[in-house]
């Protein structure tokens, strides 16, 4: 079984407050409260700057704070090998921690929010340093305390190993995008521990795409996108765990893009 | 010589002073449509401090009979100013406030008038048993003092037959859906103005947190064939022809629908579904990137459900 690595984080929080604070850490051009501590926690002692080629895009409302769109796109940065998706003033900052093989440097997905708070994405280059982006979202509270939809319909369990996807080659590469069916339950919620998927490994013929390590945060019914090279008609395997061991595994064919999709947009 | 304490009494004062000074108040100017029938124009943006949530238009007839009102704001302190103005307008109480449907922008102003006079159809009636309070902490937290003392209050009138009357003014009563489960068109025969509700936006994008995109489009069917002569939408300004505003919203709505579903099926993440390049044809319609990125989380994953592909062992 995998263990959760919430506690984990959690720890590292208590252990490290008491530190001197990060040596290099620059100013939050967000003035976040948080920053200093998320910094040295999520960080450690690597060198961190702030780099507008690290896009976080997002809606410009929290129309949901059960689950918000968020990208991390830092194609036009070399090299990138982890991407952290986090926000500051969730009770579960880190979002997604994505170490990055052959895919290109984007992840997508939706999180939940508890209030209003930044929203980073930070990429980590081979030198260990890493490049961070970002901006604050406003958002109703009790995102990450609110009961999961299929919780309080009670259907989860009929759904749980559902897992959907497509994958499509373009011009700018193959975007794969798995939905799983998980409540992803943050254990804010009375009575109900802690229960989400916590890892996924996308691959293709021989080679791996990258990993990701998943927090309760992501947002019930997670779904993720990745871009990565793959050849016409490969298949992407889809290999995922949960914190109470159950796999979920699939595959998807590559299909190509179609013009007149292209045409309606 | 100044005593110190009157002289902080005086600071205290001179700090306290502009927030006085400019007490929240709603400008409620109504606008001449028609022979006994105004308009209230709601700020077509979306609901904000600034506009104090006022972003629903409202319209007010005279009759024989009293005042009626058309929806009704999104405050106790808009309903107030709002019964106010209709009344001095006309010179007649108000005796009929009608509801077209559950969204706070239209119906939390009813607190400010009888129950008994506030009317809705049977299906709105039952819906806001369950939906009509749930608004109230996310008006409260955009909105703040706005909002103070509005508590929703459910109407105590329930529309049964096909229409109603107020002196020698008739009101053709259309209980439809697609905004939302229950949505309630108002035609005033003596005029020949659809009262639309939220069914009709005129160049102000669509929301659709309660949408049914199919008979949504089968409701605008059915509102184009009425005969009338304008259209009064739910947001934006007054539709002086029969069907402008009405194939304009169809024509967002059909975009989104086609337009969602293939995000969904060339694999779009969320984000890129909302920042598609929305056509110049739409150029005229405010809000419009406010509401796809809207209608991306309300719509989305249901779409994905549906046309994304099983790709688990279990399958």
């Amino acid at each position: 079984m995998v263990v959760s690595s919430l506690p984990w984080i959690g720890g590292l929080l208590l252990a490290l407050a008491p530190l001197p604070a990060h040596a290099t850490l620059p100013a939050d051009p967000l003035g976040s409260p948080m920053w200093q501590r998320l910094g040295d926690t999520l960080f450690g002692n690597d060198p961190v700057r702030f780099d507008d080629r690290v896009h976080v895009i997002f809606p410009e409302i929290a129309e949901n704070q059960t689950s918000f769109p968020v990208t991390v796109d830092a194609r036009g940065i070399e090299g990138v090998k982890r991407i952290l998706l986090f926000a500051d003033l969730n009770p579960i900052p880190l979002a997604i921690d994505y170490t990055l093989a052959g895919a290109r440097a984007f992840l997508a997905t939706r999180i939940k929010l508890d209030q209003r708070t930044p929203v980073r994405g930070a990429v980590q280059l081979a030198d260990g340093s890493w490049l961070v982006g970002g901006g604050w979202i406003d958002a109703a509270g009790g995102g990450c305390s609110t009961p999961p939809t299929s919780r309080v319909r009670g259907d989860w369990a009929d759904h749980l190993g559902e897992v959907r996807g497509v994958a499509v080659r373009g011009a700018d590469g193959t975007h794969i995008r798995v939905a799983f069916r998980h409540p992803m339950d943050t254990g804010f919620v009375a009575n109900i521990p802690t229960y989400n998927l916590d890892t996924l490994t996308l691959s293709g013929a021989g080679k791996a795409y990258g990993t990701m390590r998943i927090e309760a945060s992501v947002a019930e019914d997670p779904t993720i996108s990745i871009i990565a090279e793959t050849a016409a008609g490969e298949t992407v395997a889809v290999r995922a765990s949960d914190t109470n061991g159950i796999r979920y595994d699939g595959s998807l064919a590559v299909r190509e893009a179609t013009p007149a999709l292209a045409a309606v947009r | 010589m100044i005593d110190r304490r009157i002289a902080l009494a005086g600071l205290l004062g001179a700090i306290a002073l502009p927030a006085r000074a400019q007490p929240l108040a709603y400008r409620i100017i109504p606008e001449k449509v028609a022979d006994g029938l105004w308009v209230v124009r709601g700020v077509d943006a979306p609901i904000a401090m600034a506009n104090g949530g006022a972003i629903a238009n409202i319209t007010i007839l005279a009759t024989e009979g009293g005042t009626v009102l058309v929806d009704c704001g999104p405050s106790l302190r808009y309903g107030v100013a709002l019964k106010q103005a209709a009344q001095a307008l006309t010179g007649q109480p108000v005796v009929r406030v009608y509801l077209t449907h559950l969204h706070p922008d239209h119906i939390y102003g009813a607190a400010a008038f009888a129950p008994g006079i506030v009317a809705a159809t049977p299906q709105l009636a039952n819906l806001l048993k369950s939906e009509g309070a749930g608004f109230s902490d996310g008006m409260y937290r955009l909105l703040g003092d706005w909002m103070r003392g509005t508590e929703f209050t459910p109407p105590g009138a329930i529309l049964t037959a096909d229409h109603e009357t107020f002196g020698a003014r008739r009101f053709r009563l259309l209980p439809l859906a697609g905004h939302s489960p229950a949505d309630l068109a108002i035609l005033d025969e003596a005029s020949g103005t659809l009262i639309a509700g939220d069914l009709v936006f005129h160049d102000r994008a669509p929301s659709t947190p309660h949408a049914d995109l199919e008979k949504w489009h089968d409701s605008l069917k059915t509102l184009e064939a009425l005969g009338h002569k304008r259209v009064v939408p739910g947001h934006g300004p007054v539709d002086p022809t029969p069907a402008t505003a009405i194939v304009q919203t169809r024509d967002w709505l059909d975009w989104l629908a086609a337009t969602l579903r293939a995000s969904v099926i060339a694999g779009d993440d969320n984000v890129a579904a909302g920042n598609v390049m929305i056509p110049a044809r739409f150029a005229t319609l405010q809000a419009a990137r406010y509401e796809l990125q809207r209608s991306v989380a309300h719509l989305y994953p249901g779409l994905e459900a549906e046309l994304l592909p099983r790709i688990d062992a279990g399958r």
